[in-house]
């Protein structure tokens, strides 16, 4: 066994330290009637030239993404990743660590987790930030359940402009009892303004949307915002933050927290994860935070380090009165992230802002010019928008896949969607969402129009 | 105290700290540029909607090679698998395979958009199916869920099914019972699902005690959350009672995986009687950690609880994999599939191991832990001595009592011996715990090398008390000032003004 480094030599020598016979001996305390005396069953090892094959035998029956022209985004985005991230990622001094329960030799993950925090801070306008949580999924419930405790209310507000699967994750969560959740439908792609007056009240703890939405269109965050405010409801917003350098944050106008799924700041989309989950706060409620945060002290010597802090909020002391049953976040991502934001800077991330707006702007001009797909809408959007195809939108994706293209994410394929998200909109099987990052070219794109004008 | 110092070797490289990224390089420092826009575009303002950016952004401003070096110095302080031997008792800190790197970064993985139709995906689902084929033979639980993200992820998932099986059958109950000797996260999972939670000591051995369980169960506990092996590495030998007692009140058993390492080929967790359980695929089946994730935690269940499952699970017809839901599904955990990346490492793991292999790796973990405990049993008190499963628990108690040296005084003198300290004060039942666990991927001369450090910071602590305290001397920073990262927070740097 190439991973196990102790020959037959010594394990004869340590069984004879144990004082056992066999190693099977150091079993008996498992009783007979469960002992699996078949063995399991599952083929032989292979070897590493074997196995290797075999990964890249199941890879090469995928055809991904990244092999097609694709505008397909939903959630999950084809950013372009700068090599020397991957290269920090593979020192084994960062992937093959643990948590950092022990600051005196884990410097290297707490402070690329403080500088992370900083980041996050940065791009949300916000206070705090924690070490990151699972994905922006878990991101954005764990903000719903915080919101509770803030406010001591249990029923929150989510708008249906929000991503389906986020939804249907907080649905999940909140079936098993500890949340109420009241969905507010859209109008014109974005949260319905009146239809959310009737339902926001005093009983309400939080408002939770996403802008840009699902649908890539841009809220009126001033006025969601006051509007949970005036019913002493936390505002929640998701942002995209490959759009921070470019998009207001909803910190200006008065979010009390913030998330994201962070994928698109140099992790790749890796089949839809591991992605990572931004969370941002107001100073005032971090005692309320969910998950790991590295905070910056001093060691005995008076020398600055970082440790991880505000443990009393975690499982591991307050058991079942913790904040969350959280006990890891996705430091890995989060070094991505970190790596990734630190090689564009500002002026990078503006650059892949100021792209994606401008490219998705400029496809849905041309793709509305071919005549085969009409607006639902006219509502600002960022690097994402709808349209809804006027040929079968299945057919329509079928045909352009086999031309190389994914064309678009079709929201009906989205688990949780329901047509009833989409009140003003009548063809919602025929909806596509189309995401256009910096890596499309002009030539691509104007190719794929002239694809779809053809058909 | 110098000269003492002094022979002791150095667990990195003695590099002071670093500055932070965003006081490196100058302003002018640029590493990676977008190309040129080659598309007509309107102002930002108009296509915005008025909504451009006008708060202030301070990010790093950094040239690649400032880059490198940055993270080359935060790497020198960090400690690894790589580095040496990192006993963390119930953390399963094994190597991680190089080529399972290699296997995840293959475009037609990492290429992968989670949104692409099935018969561009088979690849992909093909590989979850087998995973999931695979674990479902470990588990002896024959329907798996491969969305949760982490173990805790998992337990969350598991007791939700739980609780959409108990409320489908018009018999929702309030309460799980979980053993004083449970990690934190039982608990606090519970209360996530709306439960109360009933704690239970361990008896005298270290195993569930009977009488305790039996005085708790009735028919409004939902479930019982039990760790076997548990956290003190040992394997209870009333599984089966303690399962279908359980059971006999229409409650059902949850099985935490954290020590699956244990028994992988030696028993099934499904053949104890238990309904669910969560698999840590970052500890059992050798996927970095990461720094604190990435991991994975799918779980598995019986056919009787298979409808409930998160969706969509991948399904084989024939040779074609598609992605389906359960019938009653509970819903979504997380966004997407689950953690693909860890996926794709795990299996690669038991394609190279095969059943056989899985086998030997827990035999070998069991044996390297009772190892350790033989060759440390005289320099430290071990509360619960019987032979133990991949994990073993010992108590500082003594050097406390005799020495006044407590257990977090040897974690970190451990540390100027070159050695990763094993968990520390936990599980919470045995007084200044030390919770060893070696794994199968140690050496002898490793466990050696470790097991000397141990009685060396033991006949420290008897002969220079005040050296431990102080410790450690040698790394690149000394003990934290845990009170002030507290009453002072300082989480984020703030750029001048």
């Amino acid at each position: 066994m190439r991973f196990i480094p102790v020959s037959c030599e010594d394990r004869e020598s340590m069984l004879r330290a144990v004082g056992c016979p066999n190693v099977e001996s150091l079993f008996d305390s498992i009783p007979d009637s469960v002992r699996l005396h078949g063995g399991l069953d599952l083929p032989d090892g292979l070897s590493e030239m074997e196995v290797d094959a075999r990964m890249r035998g199941l890879a090469g029956a995928n055809v991904a993404a990244t092999s097609l022209v694709s505008f397909a985004g939903a959630g999950c985005y084809d950013h372009y990743i700068p090599a020397v991230v991957d290269h920090i990622l593979r020192k084994p001094e960062f992937f093959t660590a643990y948590t950092p329960y022990q600051p005196e030799v884990s410097q290297g993950t707490l402070q690329s987790i403080y500088e992370f925090q900083t980041m996050v801070c940065e791009l949300t306008g916000m206070d705090v930030a924690n070490a990151s949580m699972y994905d922006g999924a878990t991101a954005f419930v764990e903000a719903g359940l915080m919101a509770a405790r803030v406010t001591r209310r249990h029923r929150v507000v989510v708008s249906a402009a929000v991503h389906p699967e986020w939804r249907q994750v907080l649905a999940t969560y909140a079936a098993a009892g500890v949340l109420e959740v009241v969905t507010v439908p859209t109008a014109a792609g974005v949260t319905d303004a009146s239809a959310l007056t009737a339902v926001l009240d005093d009983s309400v703890a939080a408002l939770m949307l996403a802008s840009p939405t699902f649908y890539g269109t841009l809220e009126d965050l001033a006025s969601m915002c006051a509007a949970a405010r005036a019913v002493g409801a936390l505002a929640i917003v998701a942002i995209a933050p490959a759009l921070s350098a470019v998009l207001e944050p909803p910190s200006v106008h008065g979010a009390d927290i913030v998330v994201a799924e962070g994928q698109p700041l140099g992790n790749p989309m890796s089949f839809g994860g591991p992605g990572i989950g931004l969370f941002a706060a107001r100073d005032m409620h971090l005692r309320q935070m969910p998950g790991r945060i590295v905070g910056r002290t001093v060691d005995a010597d008076g020398t600055p380090a970082f440790v991880l802090t505000m443990q009393t909020r975690e499982q591991h002391i307050r058991r079942e009165k913790a904040t969350s049953n959280i006990c890891s976040n996705h430091a890995l991502n989060a070094l991505a992230a970190s790596v990734y934001l630190s090689a564009t800077g500002v002026a990078g991330l503006e650059g892949v802002g100021r792209a994606c707006v401008a490219k998705a702007h400029y496809l849905r001009e041309r793709l509305l010019a071919t005549g085969r797909f009409e607006a639902p809408w006219d509502t600002p959007f960022a690097h994402e928008f709808a349209l809804v195809s006027k040929i079968h939108a299945t057919k329509l994706q079928g045909s352009l896949l086999g031309a190389g293209y994914l064309a678009g994410v079709r929201a009906a394929d989205i688990s949780g969607f329901e047509p009833s998200d989409l009140p003003d909109i009548d063809r919602t099987d025929d909806l596509l969402v189309f995401a256009v990052t910096e890596k499309r070219t002009r030539a691509e794109m104007d190719a794929f129009v002239q694809e779809v004008a053809s058909l | 105290m110098t000269e003492q110092l002094a022979h002791t070797p150095s667990i990195a490289p003695a590099r002071g700290p670093r500055q932070l990224i965003f006081e490196t390089g100058s302003l002018e420092s640029r590493c990676v540029e977008v190309p040129a826009l080659d598309v007509p575009s309107a102002s930002m303002e108009e296509m915005l909607g008025g909504r451009v950016r006008q708060t202030a952004l301070a990010l790093p401003h950094v040239t690649e090679v400032e880059i490198a070096r940055h993270y080359a110095h935060l790497a020198s302080m960090n400690f690894g698998v790589d580095t040496g031997m990192y006993p963390l008792g119930s953390c399963t800190m094994k190597y991680n395979p190089r080529l399972n790197e290699d296997a995840v970064r293959l475009d037609g993985f990492a290429g992968m958009h989670p949104s692409q139709p099935v018969s561009t995906s088979q690849g992909a689902l093909a590989l979850m199916a087998g995973l999931a084929d695979a674990l479902a033979e470990v588990s002896g639980l024959p329907a798996v869920t491969l969305q949760p993200a982490a173990g805790a992820h998992g337990e969350l998932t598991a007791i939700m099914v739980f609780r959409a099986f108990h409320t489908a059958n018009g018999d929702p109950r309030t309460r799980v019972i979980i053993p004083d000797a449970a990690h934190g996260t039982n608990p606090a999972t519970v209360s996530m699902c709306g439960y109360e939670v009933t704690t239970i000591a361990s008896d005298a051995s270290g195993g569930v005690d009977m009488d305790a369980l039996r005085a708790a169960l009735d028919t409004d506990v939902a479930a019982l959350m039990l760790t076997n092996p548990n956290t003190l590495g040992l394997f209870d030998p009333n599984i089966t009672e303690i399962t279908s007692a359980v059971h006999a009140v229409g409650a059902l058993a949850y099985c935490d995986g954290a020590n699956l390492n244990a028994i992988m080929g030696k028993a099934r967790p499904g053949d104890m009687g238990f309904d669910a359980m969560h698999i840590n695929l970052h500890k059992t089946f050798s996927t970095p950690h990461g720094g604190g994730g990435p991991g994975a935690g799918p779980v598995c269940v019986t056919e009787a609880l298979a409808a409930y499952l998160p969706g969509p699970v991948p399904v084989r017809d024939g040779d074609v994999f598609a992605l389906e839901w359960p019938e009653h599904s509970i819903g979504r955990v997380r966004g997407s599939h689950g953690n693909f990346g860890v996926m794709v490492r795990a299996y690669a793991y038991i394609l190279a191991l095969g059943g056989a292999g899985l086998r030997e790796a827990s035999e070998q973990a069991v044996l390297s832990a009772n190892y350790l405990k033989s060759r440390l049993r005289d320099a430290y008190d071990v509360p619960y001595d019987r032979p133990c499963m991949h994990e073993f628990v010992l108590s500082g108690a003594r050097q406390r009592r005799d020495f006044g040296v407590r257990t977090l005084d040897i974690a970190k003198r451990l540390l100027d011996h070159g050695v990763h300290p094993p968990t520390i004060y936990f599980p919470l039942i045995v007084d200044e715990a030390i919770m060893i666990e070696p794994t199968e991927t140690e050496s002898l001369a490793d466990l050696d090398r470790f097991a000397e450090a141990m009685l060396s910071v033991a006949a420290e602590a008897a002969a220079t008390p005040d050296l431990l305290h102080g410790a450690p001397y040698t790394t690149p920073v000394r003990r934290l000032d845990e009170v002030r990262a507290v009453k002072q927070p300082d989480l984020r740097w703030r750029p001048r003004t």
